[in-house]
């Protein structure tokens, strides 16, 4: 059935059943591919997407139940030129960055409501986001990079 | 189309030719025929090459693309092979522009290769690649300064080159190198022997923070991975196998499922033959075996995924179901207590002999014996498997994610020749050795035919298709880590010298790990590994990162650790001691590259910087109670790499790995220290979830374990508060880094919980044993 959801700040509607995970919402009929599927069950974070500004796992979200603006990693910035993705430029986070797009949305929902994030406010936030190459260190580091308006500290 | 053509040496090109649109195109031609004959074929060499693969395109506005031929997966290679080409052709990197090579026998024919391929394993692509790589950039900037001193009638050596423009130093005169693209061409391709490489002092790129090409893609969400491969009309498959190894389907309700919604193909897909073993010189066979299930294709994958709920599939579960983990372990203890003091058999590399260790450990003042055992492990890359593909007028096009893209794993599934496979190597999702085993390309190529000659008799046109696994199909069809039990038994003289060392392992299949050579070996004067084997093992096994010294980094260097202890002496210290006393002859190491043997010198100095780094004996010494320091070094993969951790461990066995020293050494260049340092660090981040968490069992021949909450890889508040890394630079090849960096963070920690509370870690996973992460 039909369904209306803003994307990124632009309506959408899609006809599909109400049990569809907002992921593939994303992924296969919106042909968004930023949004990745790295588990299913909410426990790798790789599908964080930020609705009504919280960050959420789109692979546990069903479409029946996104009620709030939809925002994913395409959204973040027009071009690159949020604070997380010019730290992630930076320091050269990623390796293989599969899981890079998960990491930006839930850090940047963090640096939303706590704008200087202690290590264990990153831990916190974070903890939900595997990274199976191991980059934690430079991720804490890039948010602590951006929220000190890209001064190191 | 103009070109110049130069031999190299016997088998090695290189070809110039015009660029379409203006420019001019310079390859290296490497010849396969040369790997058939290393692999004892005897196969023709062809007496010209045809076709050199490319490597540098200079185009008209003087910027250049150069090819990436390696998969990449994380490793950064799509970075440093480029970065290599650049900085010899002593071009600026950012006037480059990095373009992915397909699978081309041109780049180096099949798995196993020993010279240039495309493939991802092994810590190969470095050193293989370093050398040819330099010799393309420099002597494409030879043709420069060739093409500049004719265009201006002065002697060569007159010239100087820098970003991409040839001066002419007396006159100050400048030319880019697009603008002598035309006369480079028709100039003769210079002697190999003539050409100069650069001094590495003078290194520009080498040794230089290059961030990632693919960066900004990624942090963008750009479609950058092979599961984001999106071809018009593609269709979306999922497929459901049989949770026993090797077990087949006997019939399942394909009418049924066809009805679901969305739902436009099903099918039940044959298992193959059994691989057969390639004889020498025999065509290559896929690497894995291809199980037998059933194929649901649908609009999207979603449902495709959704309708195996509705499978109803009988199996004939075959031999494997009565296998388990229980039953492999009363097996593996069986074999040691009956085998592990018997003489073992043959020589060969999976079992060694040096002196007398029976008579050694009768006469010895201290034994010291220990059983240690490690799981099987599954990869777990983060990016699910999945392979897209098209087949279409009897031709496949096929986007992979493979660490080992081959297009046999397509034809032969597909029913055609490997000259009918376009083969496109895409960015993937993590590898770790999972991805050298390509059961997606082979079953993709094979549901792409069946959905196209289904389409066909409905009159519609073919369609690409997409397979993509869930993270359990992963998890229960994966090529697991093998596990070890090993049984170990060590003698000591009065003095608290090593005189005796006995490994017995109890393993299974071609790629379990018997530690033959490896340290003490060559500084003990009686050593003795032999091995059992527990069959029947129907579990398919492969490699992961570090395969081999992966888990008997784990073993060897904790039980080294019991060694010192209980010789009274530091760990570090008596390691070290025994390093600088080599009881056999050692081989003279001067220019050495990839495969060499161990070296105990440069052993020696990556153990002697990480004790200083970490100022080992001061911090040992004044740790608060709960606290331990750990060290392990090991030789994996041709690179040195020695770490400290400082681990806390609670009463509640609650461990927190506070913080890491390392020191490494893969020889004179690390050709990108911004991207080597982020592989080291994570090296350790993986070690520590082998550590904790990580163990795939078996019951009825099914993998127990699903998904990540049975499975739980190190998480960002696990992660130390640092890890240091420090490359020493020595003056051997360099060598790869990917797989370095894991093997002794295991020990390093097990020895620090050891140092913290006197409580010996003798298998793995620490989870199983009551621990948790702080």
């Amino acid at each position: 059935m039909p369904y209306k959801l803003t994307v990124n700040g632009q309506s959408k509607t899609v006809d599909v059943p109400p049990d569809m995970p907002l992921l593939w919402v994303l992924r296969d009929v919106l042909n968004m591919k930023g949004t990745k599927f790295g588990c299913g069950i909410g426990q790798c974070g790789a599908c964080t997407v930020h609705i009504g500004g919280q960050a959420r796992r789109a692979c546990q979200t069903q479409i029946s139940a996104v009620n709030a603006p939809v925002m994913t990693i395409e959204g973040l910035s027009p071009d690159g030129s949020h604070p997380l993705q010019k730290a992630w430029l930076e320091l050269d986070v990623p390796q293989c960055g599969y899981c890079q797009a998960g990491q930006l949305m839930s850090a940047s929902a963090l640096l939303a409501r706590t704008p200087k994030p202690t290590d264990a406010d990153i831990d916190q936030a974070m903890t939900g986001n595997v990274c199976r190459c191991g980059t934690y260190l430079r991720i804490r580091e890039a948010i602590h990079l951006a929220a000190n308006g890209g001064r190191k500290a | 189309m103009q070109t110049t053509t130069k031999q190299l040496n016997r088998r090695s090109f290189i070809k110039v030719s015009a660029l379409a649109g203006g420019g001019i195109v310079i390859g290296l031609y490497t010849d396969p025929g040369l790997f058939a004959q290393e692999r004892g074929a005897g196969a023709a060499v062809p007496a010209t090459p045809i076709n050199p693969n490319t490597y540098i395109k200079v185009h008209p506005d003087n910027t250049f693309t150069i090819m990436a031929k390696n998969p990449e997966t994380g490793q950064g290679i799509r970075n440093s092979l480029p970065m290599i080409v650049a900085d010899e052709f002593d071009i600026d990197w950012k006037q480059v522009k990095i373009e992915q090579a397909d699978r081309d026998d041109k780049y180096g024919r099949d798995m196993g290769a020993p010279n240039v391929s495309q493939r991802e394993g092994g810590s190969t692509a470095t050193p293989q690649n370093y050398q040819p790589m330099r010799n393309v950039g420099a002597t494409a900037r030879a043709m420069m300064l060739a093409a500049a001193a004719k265009r201006w009638n002065v002697p060569a050596a007159e010239l100087a080159t820098g970003s991409g423009i040839v001066t002419h130093t007396p006159t100050k005169r400048t030319a880019t190198y697009a603008s002598l693209a035309e006369t480079a061409l028709t100039m003769p391709v210079p002697d190999l022997a003539s050409v100069k490489l650069k001094d590495p002092k003078d290194f520009k790129i080498m040794g230089k923070d290059i961030r990632g090409v693919d960066n900004f893609k990624i942090v963008t969400g750009q479609p950058s991975f092979s599961i984001d491969v999106n071809p018009p009309g593609m269709l979306f498959a999922a497929y459901e196998k049989c949770p026993v190894f090797g077990g087949k389907v006997v019939s399942a309700n394909i009418e049924d499922i066809k009805k679901l919604p969305g739902v436009k193909h099903v099918f039940i897909v044959e298992a193959s033959p059994v691989r057969p073993a390639p004889a020498p010189g025999a065509p290559p066979v896929p690497n894995v075996n291809w199980a037998s299930g059933v194929a649901i294709v649908a609009d999207n994958w979603w449902l495709a995924n959704n309708a195996r709920k509705s499978l109803k599939i009988v199996w004939d579960e075959g031999p494997v179901a009565s296998q388990s983990t229980a039953g492999y372990l009363s097996q593996a203890k069986q074999l040691a207590a009956t085998q592990a003091s018997q003489t073992p058999p043959g020589g060969g590399n999976r079992s060694a002999m040096d002196g007398d260790v029976e008579a050694a450990f009768k006469t010895a003042a201290k034994i010291v014996e220990a059983d240690y055992s490690f799981p099987l492990l599954s990869h777990a890359p983060l990016e699910p498997m999945n392979s897209t593909a098209h087949y279409k007028d009897g031709k496949l096009e096929i986007w992979s994610p493979s660490q080992t893209p081959e297009k046999f794993n397509a034809a032969i599934p597909a029913g055609i020749q490997n000259g009918d496979v376009t083969f496109h190597l895409v960015r993937a999702g993590g590898g770790f050795g999972r991805r050298l085993y390509n059961e997606y390309d082979i079953e993709v190529s094979k549901i792409a035919r069946l959905v196209t000659e289904e389409r066909a008799k409905g009159g519609l046109p073919s369609v690409p298709v997409k397979l993509l696994w869930t993270r359990e199909d992963d998890m229960h069809h994966d090529d697991y880590r093998p596990s070890g039990n090993h049984y170990f038994k060590a003698a000591l003289d009065a003095s608290g010298k090593l005189v005796a060392f006995r490994d017995y392992v109890a393993s299974h299949g071609a790629t379990s790990v018997i530690p033959a050579n490896e340290f003490p070996r060559g500084h003990v004067a009686n050593f003795w590994v032999s091995e059992g084997q527990i069959t029947p093992y129907g579990i398919p096994t492969g490699a992961l990162r570090a395969p081999g010294t992966n888990g008997v980094s784990f073993v060897m260097q904790s039980f080294m650790d019991e060694i010192a202890r209980a010789s009274g002496k530091d760990n570090l210290e008596f390691q070290l001691d025994l390093l600088k006393n080599p009881t056999s002859p050692v081989p003279a190491f001067t220019e050495v590259s990839f495969g060499a043997p161990f070296n105990a010198k440069r052993a020696i100095s990556v153990i002697e910087t990480v004790r200083d780094m970490s100022d080992w004996k001061n911090r040992r010494d004044k740790l608060p109670k709960g606290t331990g320091l750990g060290f392990a070094f090991q030789f994996a993969h041709s690179g040195y790499v020695a770490y400290v951790a400082e681990v806390a461990v609670t009463a509640e066995k609650k461990l927190k790995v506070n913080k890491v020293w390392s020191a490494i050494d893969i020889g004179r260049q690390i050709v990108n220290p911004l991207h080597a340092t982020n592989l080291v660090q994570g090296g350790f981040i993986e070690a520590m979830s082998h550590m904790m968490a990580w163990e795939i069992t078996i019951d009825h021949g099914r993998v127990v374990q699903a998904n990540f909450n049975q499975y739980q890889p190190t998480r960002m508040k696990n992660a130390p508060a640092s890890i240091e890394v420090k490359f020493i630079q020595t003056n051997y090849n360099p060598t790869g880094l990917g797989e370095p960096s894991l093997p002794p963070a295991v020990p390093a920690i097990a020895n620090a919980i050891y140092a913290a509370t006197g409580i010996r870690i003798r298998s793995l996973p620490l989870g199983s044993q009551g621990y948790t992460w702080v």
